[in-house]
């Protein structure tokens, strides 16, 4: 699970309605939650965005609603990886359960500024920052997410569970 | 060990024994909730992972409350997807038409959820049950899924912070201005991964809608749940909705608390929030100059009889200010009932309200009320996000019933008793 692209940062309590405003919760394909996402934050924020790039956010990212939809529209735009000093529990679990990687560093987010490219080790939990050459270890994934991880996902666990 | 009120509810689902905050159980569920717009991805999960039935058609309830009556084609088109899924699954309890309220109002009335329950649902404000002593938070669809196929959810036990409330109130201030304040106090992140739980003389004397509107707005400050003691009037509640074989539940004395909020109610002022965070609140007196284009009484938080009743008390005999809209979305078709026979619908028809049906409707954005760039609104929901009920240029103050009648009534945010004539 290694990533590399560059850093799009946003601020702090950055809610679900910023990342994708219920008026787009019409319906659950990625591709088309995606071309809305972060609409709720500034109108065609995303059109910055290459695939494969990094959010990297403040406090609390993603509170607000339950909406998977949020998740789903981060990935469906591209993104695969979100770094924050925080996340809201919620968004949390369903990033996981989506296969968004989440990475909680805390104040160490303010050693990454908008433009850099990162290089990011998910299992390692070590963030390389390819433009100051510094690198962040982040805190281990706690074991139980760990083994939903392993499954690959919260989906094929489930599966398992109710073949077994 | 001595266990919190959180402990003490997931210890009584779990057959892991609750050592510290942090650990990992599986919990039992009582019930799984999900709605129009959450619904339809958690159908798609529970297809994807090969479930052909859920775990129990009596304890999932399907409620299309957020954009019904549908808005338009692509939501009629979820709620049709979500019709067909209850009833090929035979789910009891799905509410589309003339039954449906919008969630966190709707399944306590129906006794649904009740003390020492474990709910989860896909819907942030499903803390709200929390206020008769039910564990209860909100997942995502794909949780709520898993929830669906196994009737089972794992919880990391969280840390649980006190928050003791004393005083007397003034007749102005309720269960909207507490919460508000104490979200103002400890921030949208103050209570992040964490249990709120109530306790003190304010919280004893409070009635059961006035603990959900505050178990309601955990969320909002990040918190996991919010909570207060299965308690006689908890009970009494539960009762009067049906329910049988409850009984009390509180936390042990002693219990560890990772920390404890002290508020004092003596002389506070009714409370308002500020765009764009609950976080930013302020009395009502500091915000007299904000002149409003709209105000809207309901929601989850907020559209319960002994809201509807609080504003009518304010806005009897006078008329919404011109250009003002206010907006009265009763929250069950019960509270729409009641209040036809109580005369609260005449009282704000006659003041020249928009009575609309029971509905998510503005809270989010979705319908029945959409802002324009520039325009501002009160409303006594819960959230006032950037954008949240319409354009990314419009601005919502958070407050409570009272106060929305008498900003209804001015047309810019007031002090109820500065309109109140029943002096």
């Amino acid at each position: 699970m290694q990533y590399t692209g560059k850093v799009h940062k946003v601020g702090d309590h950055i809610d679900t309605d910023a990342i994708i405003p219920a008026r787009f919760l019409v319906t659950t394909d990625p591709e088309e939650l995606g071309k809305n996402c972060f609409e709720g934050l500034e109108a065609g924020w995303i059109k910055r965005v290459q695939p494969g790039d990094v959010i990297v956010a403040g406090k609390n990212f993603g509170c607000g609603s339950s909406r998977e939809h949020a998740p789903i529209a981060i990935l469906g735009a591209g993104i695969n990886v979100v770094i924050a000093h925080s996340f809201a529990r919620i968004f949390y679990r369903n990033g996981f359960n989506m296969g968004l990687v989440l990475l909680e560093i805390g104040d160490k987010v303010e050693e990454i500024k908008d433009g850099d490219e990162l290089q990011i080790d998910a299992v390692k939990g070590e963030i390389k920052n390819n433009t100051t050459g510094a690198t962040i270890k982040t805190a281990p994934i706690p074991a139980f997410m760990q083994e939903i991880l392993q499954k690959g996902g919260l989906i094929n666990y489930v599966r398992d569970r109710l073949k077994g | 060990m001595e266990q919190t009120l959180a402990q003490k509810l997931l210890q009584r689902a779990t057959q892991e024994e609750i050592k510290e905050p942090g650990q990992i159980v599986q919990c039992k569920v009582s019930l799984v909730l999900a709605n129009d717009i959450t619904a339809p991805l958690a159908i798609e999960s529970l297809a994807r992972m090969g479930a052909e039935k859920v775990f129990d058609k009596d304890k999932i309830a399907l409620v299309c409350d957020h954009f019904t009556p549908n808005k338009d084609i692509e939501s009629a088109e979820q709620v049709k997807k979500v019709r067909e899924f209850a009833v090929k699954m035979n789910i009891t309890h799905y509410f589309e038409g003339g039954n449906v309220g919008v969630e966190h109002a709707l399944l306590p009335e129906l006794g649904l959820v009740g003390p020492g329950d474990i709910v989860v649902g896909a819907d942030s404000h499903t803390c709200t049950y929390g206020g008769l002593g039910a564990f209860a938070t909100g997942l995502g669809s794909t949780d709520i899924a898993a929830a669906m196929a196994l009737g089972e959810t794992w919880f990391k036990v969280p840390e649980s912070i006190l928050v003791n409330i004393s005083g007397e109130l003034d007749e102005y201030v309720g269960a909207k201005d507490l919460i508000l304040y104490l979200i103002g106090q400890i921030g949208v992140d103050g209570a992040l991964y964490k249990a709120l739980e109530f306790t003190g003389n304010v919280v004893e004397d409070m009635e059961i809608e006035g603990r959900m509107t505050m178990a309601n707005m955990a969320i909002e400050a990040g918190g996991k749940v919010g909570l207060f003691p299965a308690d006689a009037k908890a009970l009494a509640y539960a009762k009067a909705a049906g329910r049988t074989g409850d009984e009390e539940i509180y936390p042990d004395a002693g219990a560890e608390y990772v920390r404890r909020v002290d508020i004092d109610v003596t002389g506070m002022s009714p409370q308002v929030a500020c765009p764009h965070l609950p976080e930013n609140v302020r009395p009502v007196e500091e915000l007299k100059d904000v002149v409003v284009d709209q105000v809207v009484l309901g929601s989850c938080t907020n559209g319960r009889i002994s809201d509807l009743r609080d504003a009518a008390r304010i806005i009897k005999g006078h008329k919404v200010a011109k250009n003002v809209r206010f907006i009265v979305l009763p929250a069950t078709p019960a509270i729409y009932k009641q209040a036809l026979k109580e005369g609260l619908l005449e009282i704000f028809a006659e003041a020249d309200a928009i009575i609309g049906p029971p509905t998510c409707g503005p809270c989010l954005g979705g319908h029945m009320g959409i802002l324009a760039a520039g325009e501002k609104c009160l409303a006594t929901t819960n959230r006032n996000f950037k954008g949240r009920m319409g354009s990314l240029e419009s601005e919502v103050y958070l407050g409570s019933p009272m106060v929305a009648a008498a900003t209804a009534i001015t047309g810019r945010i007031t002090h109820p008793k500065e309109v109140n004539s029943d002096q």
